[in-house]
């Protein structure tokens, strides 16, 4: 099947992101990491001046994305894989924070594939601002359809 | 926060604290599924798997990047990662044993700030590599 070029450029609805505390205690249990600067606001506090974010956390904005905020193009769930993800941080983020994030389809394009065959790859850049509008972070994610399940 | 680490001191070739996640199991997958709000399905459910054709469930490939985000966090500090960017090569099972490491490649500056860059990489325990990546962190 041809691929659908014209859903490059799309943008979703802007989505609201509220960077709270129990979600980055839970996010930080999840990947292992007993840093006490996700548990304890004190030291957090002293140490930079706010609780600060694991490097990954912001994948948890899938929790605030409706689906209008979700430029996609109509992959098969089943032959799905995440090809890269791409964090840049320009300002830091803190608990307390209320990000705006919008997403946009970057590109998707088409590429021979090994053991899978031919895969479809889209990637979304989702740009999050925060509450004084400053932009704080860009996440860009690579998604890949195989042409039928892989597994190695 | 100030940084952990110094620029002036830091060398190419120096290398990140090393994390190991010992005993990948079912429970990470699902415990990242709540925390993350990556419910596809492919990381918790077998009966989903299985009519896939997939063995068994396998690990959100962000689950293994957060694990090795903390080579980064460990060395500069939370909050002093400016880029970090990951590659999924393989997938990560259940019972798999994963060493998460870093080395530094090069020292630059951005927007007035001084920066370490470098590869950070996961290897599982046959010595394959799972998640493969780049970075940026602030040095003081």
């Amino acid at each position: 099947m041809a691929i659908d070029k014209s859903i490059i450029g799309q943008t979703g609805k802007p989505f609201t992101v509220p960077i709270e505390w129990s979600k980055v205690r839970e996010f930080a249990r999840a990947i292992r990491d007993p840093n006490p600067l996700y548990f304890d606001p004190e030291l957090a506090k002293k140490e930079c001046g706010g609780i600060p974010v694991p490097p990954t956390f912001l994948q948890v904005a899938a929790f605030w994305m409706g689906e209008d905020s979700m430029p996609t193009a109509n992959f098969d769930i089943r032959r799905i894989l995440h090809g890269e993800q791409d964090f840049e941080f320009l300002k830091p983020i803190f608990v307390g924070d209320v990000l705006t994030g919008t997403s946009r389809i970057a590109d998707v394009y088409e590429k021979a594939g090994g053991r899978g065959g031919k895969m479809t790859f889209m990637v979304t850049e989702i740009e999050y601002k925060n509450q004084k509008g400053e932009t704080v972070a860009f996440a860009r994610g690579t998604l890949v359809e195989t042409a039928q399940a892989v597994s190695s | 926060m100030a940084s952990k680490i110094k620029y002036d001191a830091v060398k190419v070739g120096d290398e990140t604290p090393t994390v190991t996640i010992a005993n990948v199991a079912r429970p990470d997958f699902v415990r990242y599924a709540g925390a993350s709000g990556d419910f596809v399905p492919l990381h918790y459910d077998q009966t989903f798997v299985e009519a896939a054709g997939i063995p068994t469930v396998f690990a959100q490939g962000m689950w293994t990047a957060g694990c090795l985000s903390r080579c980064l966090t460990d060395y500069a500090g939370a909050g002093q990662v400016r880029r970090f960017k990951v590659r999924f090569a393989r997938q990560v099972w259940p019972g798999d044993t994963l060493t998460c490491r870093g080395k530094v490649t090069g020292k630059s500056e951005k927007h007035g700030e001084r920066l370490i860059e470098g590869e950070v990489e996961v290897i599982n325990q046959k010595g394959e590599a799972t998640v493969k990546g780049t970075f940026a962190v602030a040095a003081g």
